[in-house]
């Protein structure tokens, strides 16, 4: 059970005021229309999953419903920090194996 | 292996039950093996099992980081039906169902499986237009099923309340009298005797952490108590924790851990003879044999690996319990527990070979894959030994989240376990 801060709302809240919404900080393809099959599948369906530091996206549902994002160790279930969307984390995520397609740039995708 | 009978029952009661022999024996493991099996739950011992039994491969390791059957095979609440929409799901849960009908006598060992029918209940329209076109897919591959309307699922399950007058009316149902429940560490421990019985090494207490892989063919697993152990083939089956071993291995996979809660009541008398699961109201209940009521629900949202999830998933699975039961609202909760769920965007398994040579996946099953126990056991045996996918698991491959042939059973998998 978590009590999860609102950077908005600059309160502590309970957990069920909020929506989890999965992997932060997936970037969006810059050139959707060259992408190959393989790069679209692992934006789409693929993600880190780790098991430790995770950043996250998470929506404040029954409040402001404003979005943010946490760093929370998926192991713990520890809270290590809250930021707004914009900022950067400062608590590094657990090892991952990161998107071959990372940087979505169309010369790479195609490549592949 | 001691074969069990009534009679050696009897037997073994003249000698005050003090002579029973091991279930299965505790080795060391040898430097080398056909086929390294990762995880010793249900799925990864019935995949030693078929290995050894049906296609003569027995020298075979499983290799398990905690004991035998405590990962989500010990945690899950035992339903077991196979009214899946699409064919290539319903073909593969059907062929469990197959397999369980002849589990106990094929093991010798009794896995209590006892079909007892399951209700997936509607409450709206659009629910019943959904019932009616899976029950009619169910049927046209030849798996058991009917639609019921309120006054016949009354007749089922008369302590349920099925009047109109309530928030979320019971409208109908889909019965598939096949479905039912089994005894989830028994179906464990009886694939663990009949694959040590056949020669199989079952190893605990001892976790994989890593991989030899030589020019993108896996060559042997490093283990924590034994060091590098050399294989032929290895088969992951650890459910929750499948993403954390791929990317031991560079891979990444199609899915996310999250935890999932059950809960049991303390015993009461008979009350529920059947399986009643319900999408709309979001939660599930059977009566187990002690006669605890078994209730589950949905995901906890967020990712984790904690084995335990957060309170107000469970308020919300019992407030639809009561939602469908009144009668209950007095019934204390007696034990509450979480596993770790693996779920696949499709809510189906991947049964999948993977870029690197030899080295295999099943997993995927996040909260439904009990029931297919002993069918994904088979395919996947049938797979690892022939070096080929078997037919009914070639749909389930990693690839089809880049091909786009996904197979949506959100639908028939929802809430439903
Ligand atoms: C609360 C709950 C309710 C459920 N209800 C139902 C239901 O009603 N019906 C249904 O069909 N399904 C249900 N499920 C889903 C079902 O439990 C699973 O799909 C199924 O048991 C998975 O079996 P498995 O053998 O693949 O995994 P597990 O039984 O989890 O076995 C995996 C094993 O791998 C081991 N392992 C992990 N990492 C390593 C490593 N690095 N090295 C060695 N070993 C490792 C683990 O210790 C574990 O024992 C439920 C699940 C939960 C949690
Ligand atoms: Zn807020």
């Amino acid at each position: 059970m978590f009590l999860i801060y609102c950077p908005y709302c600059e309160e502590e809240r309970a957990e069920e005021e909020f929506h989890a919404s999965g992997e932060a900080h997936i970037v969006r393809p810059t050139d959707p229309e060259s992408l190959s099959d393989e790069a679209w599948g692992d934006y789409v369906f693929f993600r880190k999953n780790p098991r430790g530091n995770h950043h996250e996206l998470w929506q404040h549902t029954t409040g402001c419903r404003k979005f943010f994002y946490m760093t929370r160790d998926t192991a713990t279930y520890e809270i290590k920090e809250i930021y707004k969307v914009g900022e950067q984390p400062n608590v590094a995520t657990a090892p991952a194996v990161p998107n071959k397609y990372d940087q979505f740039s169309s010369a790479q995708a195609v490549k592949k | 292996m001691q074969h069990y009978s009534g009679f050696g029952l009897l037997k073994h009661a003249m000698s005050h039950h003090e002579n029973w022999q091991r279930v299965w024996r505790n080795p060391t493991p040898k430097k080398s093996y056909d086929v390294v099996i990762v995880g010793g739950g249900g799925h990864g011992l019935a995949t030693a099992y078929y290995l050894a039994k049906e296609f003569g491969i027995t020298n075979v390791a499983v290799i398990e980081k905690g004991y035998l059957g405590g990962g989500n095979t010990a945690r899950n609440t035992t339903i077991v039906r196979s009214n899946y929409l699409w064919d290539e799901s319903a073909f593969l849960y059907e062929h469990a169902m197959k397999l369980w009908e002849g589990l106990s006598q094929d093991l010798n060992y009794n896995v209590m499986f006892s079909q007892r029918g399951v209700l997936n209940l509607g409450h709206t329209l659009q629910d019943m237009r959904d019932i009616s076109r899976r029950v009619n897919a169910n049927r046209l591959n030849g798996i058991d099923g009917e639609m019921l309307d309120a006054q016949q699922v009354k007749e089922i399950v008369p302590d349920m309340d099925c009047s109109a007058n309530r928030r979320y009316p019971v409208m109908g149902a889909s019965w598939q009298p096949r479905g039912g429940v089994a005894r989830h560490d028994a179906v464990a421990w009886g694939f663990a005797r009949g694959a040590d019985a056949l020669g199989v090494d079952l190893i605990q207490q001892c976790a994989v952490e890593g991989f030899e892989i030589e020019d993108g063919t896996v060559t042997g697993v490093k283990t924590t108590q034994y060091g590098t152990i050399n294989a032929g083939k290895v088969g992951c089956v650890v459910a929750g924790n499948s993403g954390v071993l791929a990317g031991m291995a560079g891979l990444r996979l199609p899915l996310e851990s999250h935890p999932l809660q059950a809960l049991v009541s303390e015993p009461i008398k008979p009350i529920l003879d059947t399986v009643v699961m319900s999408n709309h109201v979001h939660g599930y209940v059977s009566q187990s044999d002690k006669g605890d009521l078994v209730i589950g629900a949905g995901i906890d949202g967020y990712n984790g690996y904690g084995q335990r999830g957060s309170y107000p998933t469970i308020e919300h699975t019992v407030s639809a319990i009561l939602e469908l039961f009144p009668i209950f609202s007095r019934v204390r909760m007696n034990r509450q527990w979480g596993g770790i769920v693996d779920t696949t965007p499709d809510a189906c398994p991947l049964i999948s070979k993977t870029e690197i040579e030899n080295l295999y996946f099943n997993c995927g099953w996040g909260t439904g894959g009990f029931k297919a126990t002993p069918g994904s056991g088979h395919v996947f045996a049938a797979s690892l030994a022939k070096g080929e996918m078997h037919e009914l698991a070639k749909p389930f491959s990693i690839d089809r989240f880049n091909t786009g042939a996904l197979i949506d059973e959100h639908g028939a998998a929802g809430v439903a376990h």
